[in-house]
């Protein structure tokens, strides 16, 4: 798997909760038998106008939002479906990391198996980063998962927690089948008590 | 020995290896596979050239992309390609398949328990949030994406972080017409769609040990709808009594062993839960959703929400945004609800007993000519004894469509969907926006819900046609 790096980009705030997966990618683009490909799809419904054209009103439309690699929503992001066709969107799109202050579970772990940090923020610094992507104009944010650390270019600055093999598995682009294969015999002894 | 519940004597009999700081690595004693979450996965086998482990715990059938009229005539290439892509990737690593010629083909969630793959004690996944299904034979069973169903392909294990427990109790006894449908849309509108999140719930209490196996599996199959990891019910007789018949467990040798360690299974007296809520079935109402999350939801009897009413922003803004969604002015009666279209199946509510109580509401009855009604049996197997008890009579006389095994509406991945603006009451287990087709609008209710909203062209109180529904 790709490596996690440093992210440093303008988020863009998705003021909606419970964003489910059906929102995310809609079940007509899950017919592909590829992983790839995906990100033209992402918020399929939401982005486009029944002609095709863009939604204006959709906030991922917006220019000041253009090519931003973190994605801000509210409470509850990825519930629904475990079609894992959405984290393939989100990345795809160009969505290295998700801030929300919850994730439903299954979405939150496939992030992790595609190279994409979902960070989990109290309500007040996620209520302050979304103001702050609406109001200035010049607002930037850095992700630094190596020192857990969050800071923009206003002085704001905090450290997150994240799960320290999670967080190696991303750092190291880990693959993990192959770490579980390092237990092939724990494996083969657990199924001869079988 | 401290007492365990049924989710702890699972874990621990699971854990292959442990240690601190990581999550845990899991084995897996089934392994459900369909179409539409698989190709990914073994494909990127094959680029490995790696094998499926375990070809004697896997299992596959097609459900999402078929199509309900006529099954062989797939129309859209892509879906076409997909059940292909299952076919070949079974044929070449060699595994267990209920293709559209199958006898036993439906819907993974329905044909699981109905062949006794299922079984109390096991570890099982599938890439589907419904997996939680199978919790209700006191399993752990739960949703996986792709890239973890190409692992437990291949290692037939999972890492995993242990979740928490939460005791979900109902006590009392139901009225007549307030389904298990109606539990679990009322424990969802009480904890909300992120309540249950991080946790395992288990089902305990009067009102879930009365429940039939086919119920409880309602029940379990919607935890995910509340952000539960899986939800589970402790094992007992009325387990025993649907398993011990099943094609793959009926012959087993030494089975009345192997169902004393069932029952030793069962949560122990004073277990402890890390979260616990206790509702009371006595006064539940049958329940219809009216929003677009299956926590949006209120009983037959009531209206629906005014987001003024709302304090929390976050919240008001969802309201009013679904309501606007599904094209509903606050403070409406449901009851003044009228439907276009409803839909009778799925992994939630396909199965023999939801269409055996829906029959019952329908017969001698007419669906009004502007209402499209079908019903679709959750397999092969529901549909041929449905036809053998002539319920498929009932339902064409009253004018349902009475059509083949499979999804279905339920997520419109084949040609079963709705228009934008058509509302259908549904017996399905999502009413996310477009879940039924772009625009369509879901309100989620019970099979004999549905079936009374068919006749009334609108939503109306079960309680009050006052049927004997048996112990449905």
């Amino acid at each position: 798997m790709e490596k996690f790096k440093n992210v440093m980009s303008r988020p863009v705030p998705l003021n909606s909760a419970h964003v489910d997966t059906d929102q995310i990618i809609p079940k007509q683009f899950l017919k592909r038998i590829e992983r790839t490909g995906f990100g033209q799809f992402l918020f399929f419904d939401w982005r486009f106008n029944d002609d095709g054209s863009p939604n204006e009103k959709f906030i991922l439309n917006d220019l000041r939002f253009k090519n931003s690699e973190i994605l801000l929503a509210q409470e509850n992001f990825g519930c629904g479906s475990s079609r894992e066709h959405a984290p393939w969107a989100l990345r795809d799109y160009g969505f290295k990391v998700i801030i929300s202050s919850s994730f439903a579970d299954i979405l939150y772990n496939n992030c992790f198996k595609n190279c994409i940090l979902p960070l989990v923020l109290n309500e007040k610094d996620l209520e302050y980063l979304f103001e702050s992507t609406l109001n200035f104009n010049d607002y930037m944010l850095n992700i630094d998962l190596e020192k857990n650390l969050l800071a923009d270019n206003k002085g704001f600055k905090i450290y997150f927690d994240i799960d320290s093999f999670r967080k190696k598995c991303l750092l190291e682009g880990l693959d993990d089948i192959s770490l579980t294969l390092e237990h092939s015999e724990k494996i083969d002894m657990y199924e001869k008590k079988l | 020995m401290a007492p365990l519940t049924l989710f702890e004597k699972i874990w621990k009999n699971h854990v292959v290896h442990e240690e601190k700081g990581k999550p845990s690595l899991l084995y897996i004693d089934l392994h459900l596979v369909h179409e539409v979450t698989s190709p990914q996965a073994f494909e990127g086998l094959r680029q490995a050239g790696r094998q499926v482990r375990r070809k004697d715990k896997t299992f596959a059938t097609m459900d999402h992309n078929v199509p309900t009229i006529d099954r062989y005539n797939i129309k859209d290439p892509i879906s076409l390609q997909q059940i292909e892509t299952l076919s070949s990737n079974c044929k070449e690593f060699d595994i267990e398949l209920f293709d559209l010629n199958s006898p036993y083909q439906g819907i993974v969630h329905v044909i699981g328990p109905e062949q006794g793959l299922t079984r109390p004690g096991q570890t099982i996944v599938c890439g589907d949030s419904h997996t939680s299904t199978h919790g209700a034979f006191g399993a752990l069973a739960f949703g996986i994406g792709t890239s973890e169903v190409e692992h437990v392909l291949s290692t037939q294990c999972l890492w995993q972080n242990k979740p928490k427990t939460f005791e979900v109790r109902v006590d009392g006894k139901r009225q007549s017409g307030v389904t298990a449908k109606d539990i679990i849309l009322s424990i969802i509108g009480e904890i909300g769609t992120a309540g249950a999140t991080g946790y395992v719930i288990e089902y305990t209490g009067e009102a879930i040990r009365s429940l039939s196996m086919e119920q409880r599996m309602t029940i379990c199959n919607m935890s995910i709808e509340g952000g539960a990891r899986a939800g589970m019910i402790s094992p007992d007789e009325t387990t025993i009594n649907y398993l011990k018949e099943r094609p793959r467990i009926k012959n087993i040798e030494n089975l009345e062993q192997l169902i004393n360690e069932w029952r030793n299974l069962a949560s122990d007296e004073g277990s402890e839960f890390d979260k616990k809520l206790i509702l009371n079935a006595d006064k539940m109402a049958p329940q219809v959703s009216w929003g677009t999350s299956p926590g949006m939801v209120s009983g037959i009897d009531s209206k629906i929400p005014n987001p003024n009413d709302i304090e929390d922003s976050v919240k008001r803004k969802s309201t009013e945004d679904a309501l606007s969604y599904m094209g509903l002015k606050p403070d409406t009666c449901i009851e003044d609800i009228k439907i276009d279209t409803v839909f009778i199946g799925s992994c939630t509510n396909g199965r023999l007993e939801d269409l055996i109580a829906a029959s019952k509401v329908i017969q001698g009855n007419k669906v009004p000519s502007n209402i499209n009604a079908i019903v679709v049996p959750g397999s092969q197997i529901v549909k041929i004894k449905a036809e053998q008890l002539g319920i498929d009579k009932i339902f064409k006389d009253a004018g349902f469509d009475w059509r083949e095994s499979g999804c279905s509406m339920c997520l419109a991945m084949n040609p079963d969907k709705l228009s934008p603006g058509e509302r259908c009451a549904s017996t399905s287990n999502r009413n996310f926006e477009g879940r039924q087709g772009k625009g369509g609008r879901t309100h989620l209710v019970s099979p004999v819900m549905a079936a009374a909203a068919a006749i009334n062209g609108r939503f109306t109180d079960i309680r009050s046609l006052d049927l004997d529904l048996g112990d449905y």
